[in-house]
């Protein structure tokens, strides 16, 4: 089934998904980089295009506790954000996960402040990846459309019933025009049709929801979320293949590019991987040893596709977006690290930072990262970690 | 309610923790948050009652005799029984004393 391509913003494709998931309700505050988004669902919503109660709401922080009240409803609920907004919503992050509500929130990654950045970077998502939501980092537009229609299938899955945030770089992704082929109407609603949580807010059924927890009980109410989430991923793998099935386009927690033999291995997430994929076909073609390994799925994260994937490599050259500060550097390559602990024969791990704060890395520069990398990693890096391109 | 709090295991809790039968405050035990009991002498009671009025959590009641008494799975310990007993019958006396 191959639909007719057409050049569109990523934010006005990723709103005409969510139209044709039928969202119930969407919360707006728009912040930049995630404005077009919810802009465009209000032009649809006005122009009756999306029957859908359309919430303009005072803060983040409200944007998400309103989805909390129409996703315990059972309404197919929607919001939007960005960097400071995500961390204003933070408290609300574990309400919505510890209370299993399946809402769909797409976050156009940007920087934190200070010193106040719009631009793409992954700090916002870092800061949240203990907060119980289902994490998913895309590519490009087409993989932001499809990932939103795959995102209200996996939350509202019955063996899954968790809220999920979709990643897309702010600015380069979500302002950037790209061929996207939009799916048809019908074939969305087979493979996502709506789907009502096994426990919702009804008069003739009432049900207490985010109760309160002495401790004789809070342990076991965390270790019932830490079991839902650590048995999803198999859900969300089968609804990719669903995807697959019907729309043709295979998405997988862990994806390879040229790693096949490869000693070598860089490590990326996000929109960096398609620059990266560029200067992995430069170099290869050069008679450099390396390959790309890009990570789609990052909480659960998927220990066992990713121990697969660099099982035979020598040198893992991991690059952050963010920073942990006076920690360990990127909290991706510590992570990584961390998942690697385990196996006998484990990669050297050369970690960088880079691209803060919407700093672009071309071709050329990953090419110099791999350069670089590689040296360091005969030679053993020094310093925790190298920030990519700083001026000394 | 089926099982108590400390008897539930984490298979027991409804998806989100929500809690589905209806409930009240009088499942609490209370009492376990007492550093210190109120103890009777009775032989000076009034049977007035201010003790029952004053007592926040609403947990004295008569016994058998007639006698104002806390009930020790509610009673937090806080001692205003104590404070306005105008016969001193009742004297707060730390929990692991006898």
């Amino acid at each position: 089934m191959i639909g007719k391509r057409h050049g569109i913003e990523v934010s006005i494709a990723l709103a005409d998904a969510v139209k044709l998931c039928d969202a119930d309700v969407i919360a707006a505050y728009p912040i930049t980089p995630q404005t077009h988004i919810v802009e465009h669902l209000a032009e649809l919503v006005a122009e009756g295009e999306l029957d859908a109660e359309y919430i303009p709401v005072e803060s983040e922080h409200s944007a998400l506790s309103a989805c909390l009240g129409s996703a315990a409803a059972g309404a197919r609920t929607f919001t939007a954000t960005a960097g400071q907004g995500l961390e204003l919503m933070h408290e609300v992050l574990y309400v919505a996960s510890g209370m299993r509500l399946p809402i769909v929130m797409a976050v156009a990654n940007r920087a934190l402040s200070a010193p106040l950045s719009v631009w793409g970077d992954h700090s916002d998502a870092m800061a949240v990846r203990d907060t119980g939501w289902i994490q998913i980092f895309t590519e490009n537009g087409q993989e932001v459309v499809d990932q939103i229609i795959c995102a209200f299938k996996i939350a509202e899955h019955h063996k899954v019933l968790l809220p999920v945030m979709i990643h897309l770089d702010g600015f380069n992704l979500s302002h950037v025009i790209e061929p996207i082929e939009m799916p048809d109407k019908q074939g969305v609603c087979d493979f996502a049709p709506h789907r009502r949580s096994p426990l919702t807010l009804h008069p003739s059924r009432p049900v207490a929801m985010g109760d309160f927890a002495p401790p004789v009980i809070f342990t076991e109410a965390k270790w019932a979320q830490e079991q839902a989430m650590l048995v999803v991923k198999p859900t969300i793998v089968e609804i990719w293949e669903q995807f697959a099935e019907k729309f043709g386009r295979t998405y997988k927690p862990v994806e390879c590019y040229k790693c096949d033999g490869a000693k070598n291995l860089l490590f990326t997430m996000g929109s960096f991987s398609e620059t990266a994929m560029t200067a992995v076909d430069k170099l290869r073609q050069a008679g450099v040893d390396i390959g790309l390994v890009r990570l789609r799925l990052w909480r659960p994260f998927p220990f066992e596709e990713f121990c697969a994937a660099v099982k035979d490599a020598e040198t893992l050259l991991v690059l952050d977006r963010c920073i942990s500060s006076g920690g360990p550097g990127g909290p991706v390559a510590s992570e990584l690290k961390s998942a690697l602990y385990k196996l006998d024969k484990k990669p050297k791990v050369v970690s960088f930072v880079g691209g803060l704060g919407g700093r672009d890395i071309t071709v050329a520069g990953f090419e110099k990262i791999i350069v670089d990398g590689l040296e360091l990693a005969e030679t053993g890096q020094e310093r925790i970690f190298e920030i990519v391109g700083v001026r000394e | 309610m089926a099982k108590s709090e400390n008897e539930l295991t984490w298979k027991d809790i409804e998806i989100g923790a929500a809690v589905i039968e209806p409930g009240s405050a009088a499942a609490y035990r209370t009492g376990d948050w007492r550093s210190q009991r109120p103890t009777y002498d009775f032989s000076r009671c009034l049977k007035c009652g201010i003790c029952f009025v004053f007592c926040p959590e609403g947990c004295i009641g008569q016994n058998q005799k007639g006698f104002f008494e806390a009930n020790p799975y509610y009673c937090k310990g806080c001692g205003i029984c104590a404070y306005e007993c105008p016969t001193r019958v009742i004297v707060m006396r730390e929990e692991e004393e006898k």
